[in-house]
């Protein structure tokens, strides 16, 4: 196995990345949205880090998954948050790890019923290929392949953040 | 034996009564319910979590509230919903309740929401329909409300956040109140340490003392330091039998008024399931009044119900 990246130094050039891309836009028309949980952790340090006005928004997908008639619907983190008028604003859709798209069809599937952003770009992280469906990250700290059977993990300890391989018995 | 309500898993899988219900289960849902409130503030209203799924609403029993927030809460669960009205249909023509339950689940339906008059009519239901089917009882007789409960529960926990110190009184007609029932059940199943139930002899079953309750006949004794006050519905119907003298006579012995509500703690919440009777078991300067929390009640429910039926939905075959 691959030795994991350290992921404050992955934070570091996602922040980098992100506040690039934000002095591309125009001024106060930008927004950051984490998808819950390990994208809503990142887009609040981003958000404090990158000290921008207001709060970031969060969203819990969970009623948006395309795989509810296998899976049911299970207990929940959070609401989703959008605590701004998304129409017309540049959003910045957080997460940690890329892998399938699924969920980042159903967090746009989901911003687009609280309005008509202008655009949206992806910061996630880690990008771990395996896509099913056409969706890019234009931000991403790093690309690591691992095992379909594994699952990259990120954790938080107080601000810090860390990054962890679980592999799955039954996979 | 299992609970008819939860699968194999140990999901739920039909909603039939309160009593029994798991106290993680309870949580579940009142901790869904929340995540579906913020919905309202939306653009949009809707989730597309029931997408494709028929919810058929089936009211042997007539009720206009009921339907019209079960029937919202599908919709914002973007599910096709289809009213039926029994009463005025194929009951009357003779076809039994099983015949009408084949007919329907061959119109490919997902989810029964079944209001009846006769108690125990949901869980008929359940044990006859096909495994994929879920039902939700929306009131069966004089047995359970399981929904109105449930939205009951989110309303305290709403105002009280904790239910493990909480006094709260239920007042009026117990006897025929499948609400109360569904009340006394959740209530103790999360844990509330005292529950009353105030009302004239007539109208309070036999046998309370076994659910757990504390009776009082005296409601200036029952209102005393409660945290919560759950006023149920005076069925007009009950005058007519010898249970009561008039409804000015029950008005002055149990009609919530400022003056009694007054004994309660100063930040009593005020709860009533509806339609309310002003003037009979409810004062209009109570109802109106800044601790009665009725009208949060029915904006609750739409949550709750959402919640109800997309776990429910989400549950593997029974």
């Amino acid at each position: 196995m691959t030795p994991l990246p350290d992921a404050e130094a992955l934070y570091a050039e996602l922040r980098r990345a992100v506040q690039a891309a934000i002095a591309q836009l125009p001024e106060g028309s930008v927004h950051l949205v984490g998808i819950h949980s390990g994208g809503a952790w990142l887009a609040d340090r981003l958000h404090a880090d990158l000290k921008l006005p207001g709060r970031p928004g969060a969203l819990n997908i969970s009623f948006y998954r395309d795989d509810f008639d296998r899976i049911g619907l299970h207990h929940q983190v959070l609401p989703s948050d959008i605590p701004f008028d998304v129409n017309g604003k540049h959003l910045i859709l957080v997460d940690d790890v890329l892998y399938t798209g699924r969920t980042i069809r159903g967090a746009m599937n989901e911003l687009f019923d609280y309005g008509r952003p202008a655009s949206i770009q992806l910061a996630v992280l880690v990008d771990r290929g395996g896509r099913e469906l056409p969706v890019a990250a234009a931000l991403c700290a790093a690309r690591i392949d691992v095992p379909a059977n594994t699952s990259i993990n990120l954790t938080r300890d107080g601000d810090r953040f860390a990054i962890s391989l679980e592999t799955s018995a039954d996979a | 034996m299992r609970n008819p309500q939860l699968n194999r898993n140990g999901e739920l899988t039909h909603l039939l009564t309160l009593d029994g219900l798991p106290r993680d289960i309870v949580n579940h849902i009142l901790d869904t319910a929340e995540t579906f409130v913020p919905l309202a503030d939306r653009d949009i209203k809707k989730v597309p979590l029931l997408r494709g799924k028929s919810v058929f609403n089936l009211f042997f029993e007539n009720s206009t509230r009921t339907r019209t927030t079960f029937e919202i809460a599908a919709k914002r669960l973007s599910a096709d919903v289809y009213n039926l009205n029994i009463n005025a249909s194929s009951a009357s023509k003779g076809e039994s309740l099983l015949d009408t339950i084949s007919n329907l689940s061959a119109m490919q339906a997902d989810v029964f929401v079944v209001r009846h008059s006769a108690s125990g009519a949901p869980h008929l239901i359940a044990q006859h329909v096909a495994p994929h089917v879920h039902v939700v009882n929306a009131g069966d007789g004089w047995h359970a409300h399981p929904t109105q409960g449930l939205l009951d529960m989110y309303t305290i926990r709403h105002y009280k956040r904790d239910f493990t110190n909480l006094t709260v009184a239920i007042v009026g007609d117990v006897l025929h109140s499948r609400v109360a029932r569904s009340d006394i059940n959740a209530l103790t199943t999360l844990g509330v340490p005292e529950v009353r139930v105030i009302g004239p002899m007539t109208l309070l079953p036999g046998g309370l003392e076994h659910m757990g309750v504390k009776v009082f006949h005296d409601m200036r004794e029952g209102l005393r330091d409660v945290d919560v006050v759950i006023m149920l519905r005076l069925q007009n119907e009950r005058m007519r039998g010898a249970l009561l003298p008039s409804a000015q006579e029950y008005f002055k012995n149990y009609g919530l008024t400022q003056e009694k509500l007054a004994l309660a703690k100063p930040d009593a919440i005020v709860m009533h399931p509806g339609p309310m009777n002003r003037g009979v078991e409810i004062d209009s300067a109570v109802a109106d009044g800044k601790q009665a929390v009725i009208l949060n009640q029915v904006t609750f429910g739409i949550a709750v119900r959402m919640a109800v039926m997309s776990i429910v939905a989400g549950a593997g075959p029974a």
